[in-house]
């Protein structure tokens, strides 16, 4: 319980922090968002007027505290190009991506578990070079070239599902979750190769470990020391590492929604960077931020509960 | 432990069970519409429906006295309308006005408002919103008026049914400004929830998704033929063609020849005129482009036969001036092979210039166009030959409105300009000195009085050959590099029909329609 | 026996990244057509000894364009690792060294830094230093992923500044920056090199996605994530496009990944 009291105060100090690196950042390069909105009109009067209406002659952290306030609720601000309140942009979109990086991470930790355990049962031996060199070519393929072939063959080809025609996520779940899917197995893949790799290292190395031989040279059975042993300790860094997935799941969404022209964050934020859209990219990149940073202190304490020496804080 | 890893094999299963179970399911959806690809056409053709592709959001304001891209213009024509409105013909009939007079010298119009016409909120077209939207447009207070032309106007003079407008003197144009949209007073909203009185009605903009519109019920006119349009952004133009075969839209224009070629027999290809400019955009006060001599190297560089052939497998008319054929009355052909390719005169030219070894510059191209970053790609390599290193720069169309349309930070731009309406002067006012719009900086005394006359004048021959003697002046000073009025290729599936075709860069959707 | 087993990842690794680093190599002297040139056969040819991967939609030959493409991914990625580690490395030893107040200040900063995922940041970056250059990728990415860099090397400082050898280098009065440089760094090679594999490999991705979104490298540089976007709109009739551009990332990242997995493997057993 005090772990878990503890790793959420430090939850929001990283959101804090990160919130505040988006923030300053904009808020340094951007220029005066007044000057952007009037474009060719601008006069410094008139500036100045809409900088008072904005708000933005006011003093950095008085700014700052409105604006992280507006996460609560739900003024973010005005987008420049299509002058219409930032969170009427981005609340349609935020389901999307955030059930893609879920589904994406299901598939992860769902295959990539049993997979691993299957495949640490090889040690050395041809099959576990093969193995090793199936999972080095699977990481090596980019998501999005996977997404490419994905679609053509499953939307072009077989029509499994209609490439562009995103279904309503509230209207149509199924459908919804059915177009998602293939793209998250885009995302999954390289991802599933590391885990399966990784849980069968951790795996290995925890095999040749003193307590695991004494017990096996008592003559327990392979497996259940396995099970009982070996599994436990093995399975703490694969979910910190899942932990640290979701970064890359949410990083690797933004191509992939491209990909197959799903309507979420990533597509709005790859528009918004190059439209110079500020007010909107600052949003979309610190919600996407929050996200990545709270699955990471779910994980942690997900952990805990499995191994009760990372409670004193150090796991050495 | 044991439980644990139980039920993680029980969730692989269920995960492979619901996924046999997705496939099933669409196989069976396939048996009984044959593909699912036309399974999702098909929904649609039940309800009546489509969806067309666009390859920019409309990421402005949706006022139309206010939005700026032509991408923006197009797909809101179905909104909106003037007191008269544009034919595939190319004429003006009355729209909002039921029918107009105009006087004997051209200086007094007179509307007589039609019956019956009503807003897409409901409420009747009264002569206050007609007065509005055109003395809004009108409006010099704050500097240059929304539309330029309008400032000819000495006086408005309305009563409930018609409507009187007077001219400071004569312009035989005049008719195709009042194509301007008539707005509701009073209405807040027109910026994210435009009210018009056209064939169809705003329902919702997603953004980087989506833009749905519905027939207007009310439409005093021939009514839309289909119920419902979504219009569905496709930026990234690789995922358009996919997107086609896939079924999930209907119809898509300005396509390139090539994304045509990758479609079956699912679509019917119709080609038409884009009604664009397109050329190398020069900005006339930028180094080296301030020297004519420079200007005309290129022009002498660049083979527009050679560009239309590689990246539009010959489909495209080649220009020598702002104007584009379906403008026949203006058009001037011989402009065409002012200059004529030839690489060595080009060379020469660069040498008197004084850059006999060539130069560096950046053409900016907006990413979402693939006509114009294939020509720039064409153009490189042309350039190339007489010792221009050519740098493309993609930049979002955002981008390419703020740095170089609006402030004017570029050195070249590939683009098509379009006229707002069927006038010689929505193409040519922009190159005057001081016109808002003048993006290359072009800067004619000769040019602006020629621009003044053709204003001045009456008499429709004498302006006609006015405006014709403008264009040889952009030519003759090599104001950019003119290379074509793309073709435009609109992929429409098979089973609708009533597409047509404007003279100026419009998408009308009320005539389209299934044919079974 | 086993020994070799595990160098055998290494060598398959080496030789494959040799090959196509030679290809590449070759690429920047030689190409068999101009990668620029204007049809130089049909439109959209399929594979044919003069053509070995297909023409694309202008005529211009894919093997050369996918060679000079892969040189400028294999440069930007290069330069970004090094840009990364070369940064990553001198904050983190300092840290690790010299320990207290500012090593805690760096690490929280590195630990917000990474609740950014990485093209998320790069993007982010780019759009404050301005899309469609690669310097600006080259920088852009370089620091996205110093933090990593500096959290690998400080932990291996930080386990090696109280080891026997250095303290009596300590005691013999050598100064710090000696003992950083000469005493601690080529021991934390062990953990350096395989990080830079997987930095290599993970910029390399970052770049073609980027290209692939239009925010990275684009026309008339040649970069493999560009052209597998103009390759994805031809997939009916030229499969060829995206399989070469898309074939040639993943061979890009497969043979460093190999050579990543036999040094930590290497390591593994030397440890």
């Amino acid at each position: 319980m005090k772990y878990a009291a503890r790793r959420i105060v430090m939850l929001l100090v990283t959101m804090v922090i990160v919130s505040l690196l988006a923030f300053a950042a904009f808020d340094l390069i951007s220029g005066s968002p007044a000057e952007i909105m009037l474009g060719t009109q601008a006069t410094p009067e008139r500036v100045a007027e809409l900088e008072a209406q904005l708000g933005l002659d006011r003093p950095f952290p008085v700014r700052y505290a409105a604006w992280l306030a507006g996460f609560f609720t739900g003024d973010l601000g005005t987008s420049y190009s299509y002058s219409q309140p930032v969170w009427e942009l981005v609340a349609p979109k935020v389901g999307v991506t955030l059930c893609l990086s879920l589904l994406s991470f299901a598939l992860i930790a769902v295959v990539s578990i049993p997979l691993g355990l299957w495949a640490s049962r090889r040690s050395g031996g041809p099959l576990d070079a093969a193995g090793t060199v199936i999972d080095q070519f699977l990481m090596a393929v980019p998501p999005f070239f996977t997404g490419i072939l994905l679609s053509w063959v499953f939307s072009i080809t077989l029509h499994w599902f209609v490439h562009g025609q995103f279904p309503d996520l509230a209207a149509e779940p199924a459908g919804a979750l059915q177009y998602l899917f293939f793209a998250a197995v885009a995302i999954a893949i390289p991802r599933i190769a590391m885990t399966v790799r990784m849980l069968r290292s951790t795996i290995q190395g925890e095999m040749r470990k003193d307590y695991v031989r004494t017990a096996i040279s008592r003559g327990n059975d392979r497996a259940g020391v396995l099970r009982h042993h070996v599994l436990r300790n093995a399975l703490v860094p694969v979910v910190t590492f899942l932990a640290q997935t979701m970064a890359e799941i949410v990083a690797a969404g933004v191509v992939v929604e491209q990909v197959f022209a799903i309507p979420g964050l990533g597509r709005l934020l790859v528009a918004s960077i190059s439209n110079r859209d500020y007010p909107v990219v600052q949003a979309i990149v610190v919600i996407l931020a929050f996200w990545v940073v709270l699955a990471g202190a779910a994980a942690d304490i997900a952990n805990q509960r499995i191994d009760p020496r990372l409670r004193l804080g150090g796991a050495s | 432990m044991k439980k644990k890893l139980l039920a993680l094999l029980l969730l692989t299963g269920l995960l492979s069970a619901a996924l046999t179970g997705c496939g099933g399911g669409s196989e069976e959806q396939a048996s009984g519409d044959g593909q699912t690809a036309d399974g999702s056409a098909g929904a649609r053709a039940q309800t009546n429906e489509i969806v067309v592709g666009i390859a920019q959001d409309l990421d402005e304001s949706l006022d139309p006295h206010l939005a700026v891209a032509a991408g923006t213009k197009e797909v809101m024509f179905n909104v909106f309308e003037g007191l008269v409105k544009p034919t595939p013909d190319g004429d003006l009939i009355p729209a909002v006005a039921d029918h107009y007079e105009i006087s004997e010298d051209q200086t007094t119009y007179t509307f007589t408002l039609r019956e019956g016409v009503t807003f897409h909120n409901g409420d009747p077209v009264e002569m206050q919103d007609v007065v509005y939207s055109i003395e809004r447009c009108a409006d010099d207070s704050e500097g240059t008026p929304l539309i330029p032309a309008l400032s000819a106007i000495s006086s408005i003079n309305s009563d409930a049914a018609t409507l009187t407008i007077t001219l400071d003197q004569p312009d035989s144009e005049f008719l195709s400004y009042l194509t301007l949209a008539i707005l509701p007073e009073d209405y807040p909203d027109q910026a994210t929830a435009p009210v018009g009185t056209g064939p169809f009605r705003f329902v919702s903009r997603t953004a980087q998704d989506s833009i749905v519109l519905e027939r207007f019920d009310d439409y005093w006119g021939t009514p839309a033929q289909l119920d419902k349009v979504t219009f569905r952004i496709i930026e990234n133009a690789d995922s358009l063609v996919m997107s086609l075969q896939s079924g999930a839209i209907d119809m898509f224009a300005h396509l390139t020849t090539t994304q045509a070629s990758q479609l079956g027999d699912d679509f019917q290809i119709l080609e038409g005129t884009m009604n664009l400019v397109q050329a190398l955009y020069l900005n006339n006060t930028a180094e080296p482009f301030n020297n004519e001599k420079v200007r005309q190297a290129l022009c002498c560089a660049v083979d527009k036969q050679q560009i239309i052939d590689l990246a539009f497998d010959g489909y495209g008319s080649p220009i020598g001036s702002s104007m584009y054929p379906a403008f026949q009355k203006y058009f001037v052909e011989d402009l065409t092979d002012y200059y004529s390719y030839d690489p060595e005169r080009a060379r020469e030219l660069l040498a008197e210039a004084g850059y006999p070894d060539g130069f560096s510059m950046t053409i900016t191209v907006p990413s979402n166009y693939q006509p114009h970053i294939d020509t720039a790609t064409v153009l490189v390599e042309q350039l190339r030959a007489v010792g221009i290193t050519a740098e493309i720069q993609l930049v979002d169309w955002g981008a390419w409105v703020s740095d170089v349309y609006t402030n004017r930070q570029f050195q070249s731009t590939v683009i098509g300009v379009d006229a707002s309406n069927m006038t010689a002067r929505a193409l040519l006012e922009r190159f005057t000195s001081t016109a808002d719009d003048n993006f290359i900086n072009y800067q004619n005394a000769d040019y602006d009085a020629l621009f003044q006359q053709a204003q001045a004048t009456a008499d429709d021959a004498e302006q006609t050959e006015l405006y014709k003697q403008m264009e040889r002046n952009l030519t003759e000073h090599a104001a950019n590099v003119y290379i074509q009025d793309l073709a435009d290729l609109v992929a429409l599936r098979s089973g609708l029909d009533g597409y047509q075709f404007y003279p100026i860069y419009v998408m009308d959707l009320s005539t389209v329609h299934y044919t079974a | 026996m086993k020994r070799r087993a595990m160098n055998g990842y290494l060598l398959a690794g080496l030789v494959l990244s040799g090959f196509m680093a030679a290809l590449i190599l070759l690429g920047l002297v030689w190409t068999p057509y101009d990668p620029d040139a204007l049809m130089t056969g049909a439109k959209l040819e399929g594979p044919t000894l003069a053509h070995l991967l297909g023409t694309d939609s202008f005529g211009r030959d894919i093997f050369s364009r996918v060679l000079r493409g892969a040189g400028t991914t294999f440069l930007i990625a290069l330069s970004t690792v090094a840009v990364g580690a070369v940064c990553g490395t001198a904050a983190g030893a300092v840290t690790g060294y010299f320990g207290g107040v500012l090593d805690e200040a760096l690490m929280r900063l590195c630990d917000a830094l990474t609740a950014f995922p990485s093209i998320l940041l790069a993007l982010v970056l780019i759009s404050i230093l301005g899309p469609g250059n690669k310097y600006n990728v080259v920088i852009a990415l370089g620091m996205v992923f110093i933090p990593s860099f500096a959290r690998v090397t400080r932990t291996a400082f930080a386990a090696l500044r109280d080891v026997n050898y250095v303290k009596s280098a300590r005691l013999m009065g050598a100064s710090s920056g000696r003992i950083l440089v000469r005493q601690i760094l080529p021991n934390t090679m062990q953990v350096l090199l395989p990080a830079m594999t997987i930095g290599f490999n993970n910029a390399v991705l970052a770049e073609a996605s980027m290209s692939y979104l239009g925010i990275g490298v684009t026309p008339p540089d040649a970069s493999l994530g560009y052209m597998l976007s103009e390759a994805q709109g031809m997939l009916a009739s030229a499969p060829w496009y995206a399989l070469g551009t898309g074939g040639a990332i993943v061979l890009l990242i497969f043979g460093v990944g190999l050579i990543g997995e036999g040094l930590q493997r290497r390591g593994g057993e030397v440890a």
